[in-house]
């Protein structure tokens, strides 16, 4: 840990940021130290095609009109923010609000990314989409834009996520995607950005590489942050609507860092308002098992950006652990290496258990079954809570915001495994009791269908 | 990297990287393909990976690549996420890195070769092992142990300013990649920052063998001389002879990997030998054409 601490200090000063003047809108391709393009020569031309189409569409008026009519009339934002007061009993009493990006169409965050993306594809007039996948969200989210949008669509997805992520796979394929297991490395989502690249050096004519998360090659972490923003600024305007002021402090899970950068966004330029990042701490960042990219990462290039690197003495990735697969990356955007070397946001790990434990808090407390992924940012946000009731005053008083980035719907298999409710043949128990026969074996043809019926 | 180097890295950066091309620095790379050229035919450039599948029979192999034809040796460093290969050199890199390959390997790899052959002896590899050393050490360690430079599929000029530095502090040659999609800007701007060859991309994909050679290389040839490239090598896809045969009428060097490396997996280093006697039977300008 001692190794990364110093290192860019001498770059850039928090003070020295915050004279400088704003944080927001920062454009790369540097984040201090962090970010440019470590890239094969291949992809330059195509990195530039899309940092020039990007930077057109994000001054036109017309794209801007596009996304925002497409985010309320087909992804339904703005999305609610809800106070969660039950949960908050457990977060030293602290008010704990929930910015509800599980209630986006596709079921988290990652569709504001997607549908911009997808309209830049169309506007630089390529016909196939591309995408990596670890959680299965980017990659549906992927897929329901290429099908809205009559673009072709491929997703690289670890084998090991296919199997925690079944039912993702199967949403994919029913939007006619075509789903590519990888069993290269660690079969999750680094190794499904490998084999996405692979494709995209060889098809960049045709094809966009839709990155989902905000790291990669500029102009991808800065490029993927603006499609996000809108859940910062969103969230701002509502707590200050629904409570008359900003909140103590901003709680967002990373993997590659999207959710978090988006909503952190709207409260960059709020000394006030303090950010937290959370990573996974798998089953604790003293194993070997984890994915604390910042905490115990150092810096290195990896998929195009120079960030915190989960690395060996030479410089090989270590493969990261994480019960949530959208988590499970030993990297991570370099926009957040630099807000943690300036100091304006700070990074903690959260295991495995404190993120289950979360994960059922919630569902008990407010009826919300929350992703594994925005598990970690709740686990998080009880900490942070106890922290601030344990300064002093009354802790109603003080606000917490959670970027809920997604819902947990796609985590029920791996939640119900966890929580002890599967037999041993893996099915959920109580649920294998039936004493109907099976239709095969039914006599009358008949009787057959009343009880198919019932 | 200290906070000094990333320094220099982002002003590097920010004036544009070929300043230090004026700077005649001896290129081990260039004279192999100079001596070949005087010999009235292109250079052979041979890539195996250290380590696989291991250390010594790399080494063998490498040398049985050289003893057999080859002028240049590339010897890449395995890899965690090799990005810019296809299967079969993933598979052999990963066996590598399972085997216990470490990086500090690499040396004694270059070394055994050098001292053993004529060739000079490049390194492949992925940017993050370099960085991880330290760029400074690690070319300093390279030259030691007589290596002629690096080739840098991942590293490309406008992020080198810290190698560039340290490559003629340590007077190695950085070969940089040119593609079928590199603009003629770009094309000018990389081939200044080289020394040693241009390493001329064949076609838009990952390495692997191909039925034939790409259409593209022949311009990505032609687009690298006129941004003043004096040496143009081509690679990927390059599988067989008669690919040798048909790219050597036209570029300095010719640049065989997968096929090699698949060699050395099916028959070990005596069948590298046989592959490079073949291979480079093709070199000759006119050869069979
Ligand atoms: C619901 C949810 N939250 C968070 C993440 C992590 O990604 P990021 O850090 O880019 O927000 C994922 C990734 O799959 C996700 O599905």
């Amino acid at each position: 840990m001692a190794e990364n601490a110093p290192e860019a200090s001498a770059e850039t000063h928090p003070a020295d940021a915050f004279l400088a003047g704003s944080l927001r809108h920062a454009p790369g391709p540097y984040f201090g130290a962090y970010g440019g393009r470590w890239m094969p020569e291949s992809l330059i031309a195509a990195l530039d095609e899309l940092d020039e189409t990007f930077e057109k569409a994000k001054q036109d008026p017309d794209f801007l009109a596009q996304i925002a009519d497409l985010n309320r009339n087909y992804s339904g934002r703005p999305s609610l923010l809800t106070e969660a007061k039950r949960f908050s009993q457990h977060a030293g009493g602290v008010r704990v609000f929930l910015k509800r990006e599980d209630l986006n169409h596709t079921g988290s965050h990652k569709i504001n990314n997607v549908l911009g993306q997808a309209l830049l594809a169309k506007r630089m007039g390529k016909t196939r989409i591309i995408a990596e996948t670890g959680a299965g969200q980017h990659g549906v989210a992927s897929a329901t834009a290429a099908a809205f949008l009559g673009l072709e669509c491929v997703v690289y997805m670890g084998a090991e996520d296919c199997r925690r992520q079944a039912l993702n796979v199967a949403r994919m394929q029913l939007l006619g995607a075509t789903v590519v297991p990888v069993t290269n490395g660690s079969q999750t989502l680094k190794d499904a950005i490998n084999d996405a690249l692979r494709d995209w050096v060889a098809n960049v004519s045709t094809t966009h590489y839709l990155l989902g998360t905000a790291a990669g090659a500029h102009p991808f972490p800065a490029m993927v942050r603006f499609f996000h923003e809108v859940i910062g600024e969103e969230a701002r305007e509502q707590v200050l609507e629904q409570t008359g002021r900003l909140p103590d402090a901003v709680c967002a899970c990373v993997g590659g860092g999207s959710n978090a950068i988006g909503i952190f966004h709207g409260f960059l330029d709020d000394p006030s308002v303090r950010l937290y990042g959370f990573e996974a701490g798998g089953e604790g960042v003293e194993t070997a098992h984890h994915a604390a990219t910042i905490t115990l990462g150092r810096p290195g290039v990896l998929h195009g950006a120079r960030s915190y690197l989960m690395q060996d003495e030479d410089g090989q990735t270590i493969e990261s652990h994480s019960i949530s697969a959208g988590l499970d990356y030993p990297g991570v955007g370099p926009e957040h290496a630099y807000l943690h070397d300036i100091g304006r946001a700070t990074y903690e790990p959260i295991t495995d258990t404190e993120a289950m434990e979360a994960f059922s808090v919630l569902c008990r407390t407010e009826g919300i079954i929350p992703a594994i992924e925005s598990s970690h940012a709740l686990a998080g946000a009880i900490k942070v809570g106890r922290r601030l009731a344990a300064e002093g005053g009354d802790p109603a008083d003080r606000i917490v915001i959670v970027n809920l980035s997604g819902r947990g719907d796609k985590d029920v298999q791996t939640a119900a495994e966890w929580f002890g409710m599967l037999d041993e043949n893996g099915q959920v128990k109580g649920t294998t009791l039936s004493t109907r026969r099976p239709k095969g074996f039914v006599p009358g043809e008949g009787t057959g269908a009343v009880e198919e019926l019932a | 990297m200290s906070a000094t180097d990333q320094h220099a890295q982002q002003q590097g950066t920010q004036s544009g990287s070929a300043e230090s091309t004026g700077r005649t620095t001896a290129s081990k790379a260039a004279a192999a393909i100079d001596r070949a050229r005087a010999e009235g035919r292109a250079a052979l450039v041979g890539y195996l990976p250290a380590g696989f599948p291991t250390v010594q029979e790399s080494i063998d192999a490498a040398i049985a690549l050289a003893r057999n034809g080859a002028d240049v040796i590339e010897i890449g460093i395995p890899y965690s996420d090799p990005v810019m290969d296809g299967s079969v050199i993933q598979a052999a890199t990963t066996e590598a890195l399972a085997n216990g390959f470490h990086v500090a390997s690499v040396f004694d790899v270059v070394k055994a070769v050098t001292d053993a052959t004529e060739a000079a002896v490049l390194v492949m590899t992925y940017w993050n092992p370099v960085m991880r050393l330290g760029v400074d050490e690690f070319a300093r360690r390279l030259a030691e142990a007589g290596g002629a430079g690096l080739i840098t599929p991942d590293l490309i000029p406008d992020e080198a300013a810290e190698w560039i530095q340290a490559s003629d502090k340590y007077g190695l040659d950085r070969v940089f990649l040119v593609a079928p999609s590199s603009t003629a800007e770009r094309m000018a701007m990389t081939v200044a920052a080289t020394r040693g060859f241009t390493y001329a991309v064949s076609l838009m994909g990952v390495t692997g063998a191909r039925a034939s050679v790409d259409e593209s290389a022949r311009r990505v040839v032609a687009e690298a001389r006129a941004a003043g490239a004096e040496r143009v090598c081509v690679g990927l896809g390059v599988s067989n002879a008669e690919h040798v045969r048909e790219i050597a009428a036209y570029a300095d060097g010719v640049i065989v990997g997968t096929a090699i490396v698949s060699a050395l997996r099916d028959g070990g280093p005596d069948a590298v030998g046989e592959l490079a006697a073949e291979l480079s039977r093709g070199l000759e300008r006119g050869a069979g054409a």
